[in-house]
């Protein structure tokens, strides 16, 4: 078990420029094994990852849920003529 | 839910591309649905957006036949949007890239010379569906439209669409590392922008 850190040391900023990278799982075992256990006792460390966190889910989020317009029929009418005649190009 | 997973833009292409017409509306409709949302969040209007999602696909199918990999369709069709978006908005092309720096985007507890004491406003506890009822909906879409072309554009296919950073980094023709830096700075853009609309706005 950890002893509480004093936030802000060099490795709460060292920490701070990866969590994006962090949070995709993008970094080297060690590396997340070392964040992890900063994080562990240093509470506004992992306050700022959660908020990370919630806006990557929000943008997430955002993303799944906005209606588009419906494509006009005669444009994709057209659309497929077009994607007739590329792929006909090609055999 | 307006897009399509990797796996079926793929299977679609490929069934496409292999003359099941069969598919056409699927993936047509999908990858409309998905450009017009790419599209709002880097104009801001409806109009722009639909001109933008339909010159998109009719390059994209003009131009099905250069589609080798099937399975790289979402790099290869977003590499096309990106240039449609980049021609309507031909000065940004030349625009000096605005750098977002880390020491801005840092709350003061992060902060290199700042002071020790954290402050996080408490709503990353609250469900994303209950916050994006509310006005915060706007403040994001502002938030995300606000920020520098090159921070845009790696959000919105990384984090609105979808994309690994390898699919990232082919649109845009940067390394990979060059797309985690901007994808980061993006994001802490972002958080500072929610996390100041919810201390002013939070009950």
């Amino acid at each position: 078990m950890n002893a509480p850190n004093a936030h802000n040391t060099a490795e709460c900023r060292e920490i701070f420029e990866r969590l994006s990278e962090y949070l995709d799982g993008e970094l080297s075992p060690e590396a997340r094994r070392k964040l992890e256990e900063h994080i562990c006792g240093c509470a506004p460390c992992l306050e700022f990852i959660e908020s990370l966190q919630k806006t990557v889910d929000l943008c997430r989020e955002l993303g799944a849920g906005s209606p588009a317009p419906p494509l006009p029929d005669e444009f994709k009418k057209n659309l497929l003529e077009i994607c007739r005649q590329a792929l006909k190009k090609d055999k | 839910m307006a897009s399509l997973d990797k796996t079926s833009d793929v299977e679609l292409a490929r069934r496409l591309m292999a003359g099941d017409f069969s598919a056409f509306d699927d993936f047509a409709i999908g990858l409309h649905a998905r450009l017009f949302q790419y599209s709002l969040l880097v104009c801001g209007q409806r109009e722009d957006a639909e001109e933008v999602a339909q010159e998109t696909l009719l390059k994209v199918f003009e131009n099905i036949n250069q589609l080798r990999e099937p399975e790289n369709v979402r790099a290869w069709v977003f590499r096309i949007a990106r240039n449609v978006c980049l021609m309507k908005r031909r000065k940004s092309v030349f625009a000096p890239a605005q750098e977002l720096s880390l020491d801005e985007l840092a709350p003061a507890g992060f902060q290199s010379d700042g002071e020790r004491k954290l402050e996080i406003a408490d709503w990353s506890k609250r469900p994303e569906a209950e916050l994006l009822r509310s006005e915060l909906r706007q403040v994001l879409e502002r938030a995300i439209q606000d920020l520098p072309e090159i921070y845009k554009t790696v959000l919105l296919l990384r984090d609105i669409e979808g994309l690994s950073t390898e699919e990232t980094a082919r649109v845009l023709d940067v390394s990979e590392d060059v797309v985690k830096t901007r994808l980061h700075r993006a994001r802490l853009a972002v958080r500072k922008t929610l996390d100041a609309y919810m201390r002013t706005h939070s009950n």
